[in-house]
């Protein structure tokens, strides 16, 4: 075969898969959604329900992302320019999200978070309900889309290496104005990317969240919850319709950091 | 300012970096620390500046004790083997940090950037990014933002190692007539003795951690306290024990007509020319090899050719116990 026609052959297998395992289903869940027309998508869009799934997903993401972005930057720093005994430990740690199952997450919060868990009775006599409501949603998304920032940031500030740093030292900047002025601008691509896939990871959550939640109607349900519900009880046009929601935020976020390291990039050549 | 460390000793792991340093530089010299790479000469400077805490001893900055002072209150200005730019922000972003970081003025600190940018002559280049500057330029773009908050001294590590020949050169020249202009304290560090020789006033000699002789380049190059020293400034012939300067060598012209009772007979292998500079390795009548450095005149005059049989003078060897 010519180098031409292996070519050829290459890119129909690349796209061809893409088209199998990606596009075809999610552009079938654009169809099917919008297949009976505007009215159903708009009462499907417009129920209580699932306006509530909407915002409690912006609230999910709303508070862990930024959690989990300044604990990244930390993480990340700590582990490349701290010195301390059980740093290769805490690399491997902060991975742990990465390689436990999402319903073993689940379940491992309600051991401690639970009734019967370890500070579930402590929390519950201050009146905090934890499991099977809000709170404990955000620490399954917390917990599922910690590893994201840590782990693209680390790798620049390696590549960087600390000779900037000392620069900024050298010329009168405390630790913190060198951290500002210094550290994070370089760095910032990397945190950037670590935001986009916390937050695609954090919106898109069921495994742990559907654990802890209690998947309670109008209360303990986010989008991808939602999505769930109205697929089990029958409802493709409520269960598409949300799908097709989850995924434009997906779309928004992805475009939105695409606008805005672009607008930067073309200021700042690096 | 007068920089002083007393018996200063640095480890890595089982690796002893500097091993009771002391050395003194006078206010207003120009000082290189020379010496092969892992000597100690970069991490003698990090400690003077801040950037690594010695395991023992003191460092003074004009009679001050700054031994555990952090790097930003010692008011040092360090230049980095690879300058450390700031990426993100312009030639004059750069020049200007650390004025900003002090919070002056904003008047002020155009004044003084655009002042120091006429100083190291990259007034054009104030807007660029430091990825659009050559390897000189950044150089000097770095030296400016050292120079740009006043500082009491002036380090530089290995400040032309990593640019080519010419640039080097030039380069050289330009911080021997900057430090003339401003007469800060400087001290730089160089693997290079010519550099060292042609820049600095006076020079510290390390080796293993240790300092094997400071002061001028004239003394160290006429009376060199140990084998080291005079091995590692200037070239040198070593016959056994003793070793002697290549331009110590006198030729006296054809075996037949010039040999006395000074002289030694001598074969040439091959003669190099240099420019200026013309070098002769010869093999002695007993077998030893040595090469000699004369002139281009002179070298004309005797019509040297390979394999041709010489009357050389040896200079009285050197040995050092």
């Amino acid at each position: 075969m010519s180098a031409r026609a292996w070519r050829l052959g290459l890119r129909t297998v690349a796209l061809g898969y893409l088209a199998l395992l990606l596009l075809a289903p999610v552009a079938m869940i654009f169809y099917r959604t919008f297949e009976g027309g505007l009215a159903p998508v708009w009462s499907a869009v417009s129920a209580p329900n699932a306006v509530h799934a909407f915002w409690l997903s912006i609230e999910l993401v709303a508070i862990a992302v930024p959690l989990n972005t300044l604990f990244g930057i930390g993480i990340a720093l700590l582990l490349e320019r701290g010195n301390f005994r059980g740093r290769a430990l805490l690399g491997l740690v902060i991975d742990l999200p990465f390689a436990i199952s999402p319903v073993v997450v689940g379940l491992a919060l309600i051991l401690v978070y639970g009734q019967a868990g370890w500070f579930g009775d402590w929390l519950a006599r201050g009146g905090i309900q934890v499991i099977f409501s809000v709170p404990g949603m955000v620490l399954a998304t917390a917990f599922v889309s910690l590893p994201f920032v840590a782990r693209e940031t680390i790798p620049v500030l390696r590549e960087l290496g600390t000779d900037a740093e000392q620069a900024a030292a050298t010329l009168g900047a405390s630790v913190w104005q060198t951290f500002w002025r210094v550290t994070l601008p370089a760095i910032r691509w990397g945190v950037v990317y670590g935001v986009v896939l916390t937050t695609a990871r954090a919106l898109g959550e069921f495994g742990a969240v559907s654990v802890v939640s209690g998947r309670i109607e109008g209360q303990t349900q986010q989008l991808p919850l939602y999505v769930q519900d109205r697929f089990e009880n029958f409802d493709a046009t409520g269960a598409y319709t949300a799908a097709v929601v989850l995924a434009l935020l997906a779309l928004a976020t992805l475009v939105a950091m695409n606008l805005l390291t672009r607008r930067t990039r073309s200021r700042t050549p690096v | 300012m007068a920089i002083e460390a007393s018996n200063v000793t640095k480890r890595f792991g089982d690796f002893t970096a500097l091993d009771d340093v002391s050395v003194r530089v006078d206010d207003g010299a120009l000082t290189a620390l020379l010496g092969p790479s892992g000597s100690g000469k970069s991490t003698l400077l990090r400690i003077i500046a801040g950037l690594e805490t010695p395991d023992a001893g003191e460092v003074e900055i004009g009679e001050e004790i700054v031994t555990n002072a952090p790097a930003r209150t010692r008011d040092v200005g360090f230049v980095f083997q690879h300058y450390a730019p700031f990426k993100h922000m312009t030639v004059q972003g750069n020049v200007a940090f650390g004025l900003t970081v002090r919070k002056r003025p904003k008047a002020e600190i155009r004044a003084r950037v655009h002042e120091l940018l006429g100083l190291v002559r990259l007034e054009g280049l104030a807007e660029r990014y430091p990825s659009q500057l050559s390897g000189g330029q950044l150089q000097r773009m770095a030296l400016a933002r050292a120079l740009a908050v006043a500082p009491r001294v002036l380090l530089l590590d290995e400040p032309f190692g990593a640019l080519d020949a010419q640039v080097r050169g030039e380069l050289r020249e330009w911080l021997r007539r900057l430090h003339e202009e401003i007469h800060v304290t400087t001290i730089f560090v160089t693997h290079d003795q010519e550099e060292a020789m042609e820049v600095a006033e006076q020079i510290v000699v390390m080796n293993k951690g240790k300092i094997e002789q400071a002061g001028s380049p004239q003394e160290l190059y006429e009376s060199p306290r140990n084998e080291f020293v005079m091995s590692f400034i200037g070239p040198v012939n070593r016959l056994g024990d003793s070793f002697l300067r290549p331009h110590d060598i006198q030729i006296l012209g054809g075996w037949d007509f010039y040999s006395d009772d000074t002289s030694t007979e001598a074969l040439i292998e091959r003669v190099v020319h240099l420019g200026f500079e013309v070098r002769v390795e010869l093999k002695l009548h007993d077998g030893r090899e040595v090469w000699a450095q004369i002139t281009r005149e002179n070298a004309q005059q005797l019509e040297l050719e390979e394999g041709q049989i010489l009357a050389v003078r040896l200079p009285p060897p050197r040995v050092f116990a």
